[in-house]
């Protein structure tokens, strides 16, 4: 992966506009969107769930076309296909395919990218050690927790030696404390590789321990309505999460998310 | 381990003795109602019977055996074929597949007095028919398979800049493979009561046709030790495509059926 550029624009979203067919009908996912990611720096989406969070990342990553507006991926303007390749995608699931073994997994990508298998395998054992997975190179996804699962997916995604992550949920499906150890984790990660990252979640309190940059999307149709600079110094600890800022950080984007006048829980 | 292998012990016993339990009742049945041999032999006849005409019996298996696996071969490769290309294309798949499913109404045993005036007495015929039988479940499983691959990891694939043939060679044929492997299973089945039927109809060697001139010359016994062999490669077939399936499967055994592991 080429060293990170601190400072150049790494993705840059103008006025993405979106839409989506559901039962015949023709709907807004997102409306207007703007957006710029530098290298090394880490960006998250909040919103309520179908905002168009994750249709953004579809359209950044050349899976979903855009109905307005331009991609630009390091300083250029891409079309659909072209974006293709250029980011390092983690979605929700794991996608682990259940036929490879956890190492096979592990370097799907480098394959895809045309490396030969055996070398493929070599970078991925590498990186085992520090992704806690020693000893499980020859698993199947079926015999391993979820949280170990996430973590090979992660692997397969930092694989890609991609400046471009884009992360949707990766830890939305694991419980709790898993969740918390494996954002820990991947802070403690990207410290060392720095690249830029733009993280969808819906966890106010994930979004604001990990990211430089919140932004806060409406319902749909999807529009940024604040963006929230979180000043926290990095490295960031888990201490800092009952620290004055972040909870003055918290205050500002529940309340950009509405959050703060529902008093009554509908049901 | 241990337990899996006990499992798999058990699991063979109990077939065993009702099939040993059945062989006894039979033999008692016969010799108690004095039943003529000609009309049904008790099974230390159909024994006799294997150990009197081994030789012939096992040069017919040759025949029937070497038919069923060459007709298994073709099949397999024409039904993965019609599959990969029903799945590749849109236009392919609104021609052919409609056609494919009402080809099986006809039942493709009746085609065989065709192939026995076009293709004579040999060896063709009877391939054909054991290969058309086959090919069917070989076709709808290979298309079941390659449409069953996850729409995400081909995402993640395409988001990768992974080339149509690199998703095809990495995701969607290692989804298909269990699906291919189950109409294997059932496509072998079928090729031993193809084969036989082709020769029934007409041969010069074979298991059918064995059987067939035995039965007209009342060798009953010979008849009950053809059919009792054509179980057996039946039964053989079967499981050594399932024993192939575990070997290059490895990962299904962690699968319990009907979750996809995710």
């Amino acid at each position: 992966m080429d060293a990170p550029r601190p400072g150049t624009l790494l993705l840059t979203a103008r006025d993405i506009t979106a839409h989506y067919e559901e039962d015949g009908q023709i709907l807004q996912a997102l409306d207007n969107i703007n957006l710029t990611l530098e290298d090394g720096e880490f960006v998250a989406l909040i919103g309520p769930s179908g905002c168009g969070k994750s249709t953004l990342l579809d359209i950044v990553s050349g899976l979903y076309p855009q109905s307005g507006g331009d991609i630009i991926i390091d300083g250029e303007v891409l079309t659909l296909s072209q974006r293709l390749g250029h980011a390092a995608y983690m979605r929700q699931r794991d996608l682990l395919m259940p036929w490879r073994t956890a190492l096979d997994n592990a370097c799907l990508a480098l394959e895809a990218h045309g490396l030969p298998k055996k070398q493929a395998r070599q970078i991925a054992r590498e990186r085992f050690p520090e992704f806690g997975l020693s000893g499980f190179e020859d698993a199947y996804p079926a015999q391993l927790s979820g949280g170990m699962r996430q973590r090979i997916a992660f692997l397969r995604t930092v694989l890609t030696e991609r400046r471009l992550l884009l992360l949707d949920e990766p830890f939305g499906a694991l419980d709790a404390l898993n969740r918390v150890a494996l954002q820990t984790w991947l802070l403690s990660l990207w410290e060392r590789e720095r690249q830029g990252v733009v993280l969808v979640t819906h966890d106010v309190d994930e979004a604001i321990f990990l990211a430089d940059q919140v932004a806060v999307l409406s319902s749909r149709p999807g529009h940024v309505v604040h963006v929230e600079h979180i000043d926290l110094p990095r490295p960031r600890t888990r201490q800092m999460v009952t620290s004055e800022a972040f909870l003055g950080h918290r205050a500002v984007l529940l309340e950009g998310l509405g959050l703060l006048e529902v008093d009554v829980v509908p049901v | 381990m241990k337990t899996t292998r006990v499992n798999a012990v058990t699991r063979w016993v109990w077939p065993l003795v009702l099939l040993v339990a059945l062989g006894l009742v039979w033999e008692m049945a016969v010799r108690l109602t004095e039943t003529p041999r000609w009309m049904l032999p008790p099974p230390s006849a159909v024994f006799t019977s294997f150990y009197e005409d081994w030789s012939l019996l096992m040069q017919h298996t040759r025949v029937t055996l070497v038919e069923v696996l060459i007709g298994f071969v073709l099949a397999l490769a024409a039904g993965i074929a019609t599959g990969v290309a029903i799945d590749s294309s849109r236009i392919i798949e609104r021609a052919v597949y409609p056609l494919l499913i009402a080809s099986q109404t006809i039942p493709m045993v009746v085609l065989a007095p065709l192939f026995l005036i076009w293709f004579g007495y040999g060896l063709l015929p009877k391939v054909l028919i054991t290969a058309l039988v086959a090919y069917f479940p070989l076709a709808v499983n290979t298309v079941d398979g390659l449409k069953s691959g996850d729409r995400e990891i081909l995402a993640l694939l395409r988001s990768m800049g992974a080339s149509r043939w690199q998703r095809f060679r990495l995701a969607k044929v290692p989804a298909a493979l269990p699906s291919i492997f189950s109409g294997a299973r059932i496509a072998v089945a079928f090729c031993v009561i193809g084969a036989v039927f082709g020769e029934l109809v007409g041969a010069k060697e074979g298991l059918g046709y064995l059987m067939e001139r035995a039965a007209s010359q009342f060798e009953t016994a010979r008849v009950f030790a053809a059919i009792f062999i054509l179980a057996f490669m039946g039964v053989g077939l079967f499981v050594s495509v399932t024993l192939l399936e575990r070997i290059l499967l490895p990962w299904r055994r962690y699968i319990s059926d009907g979750s996809r592991g995710n």
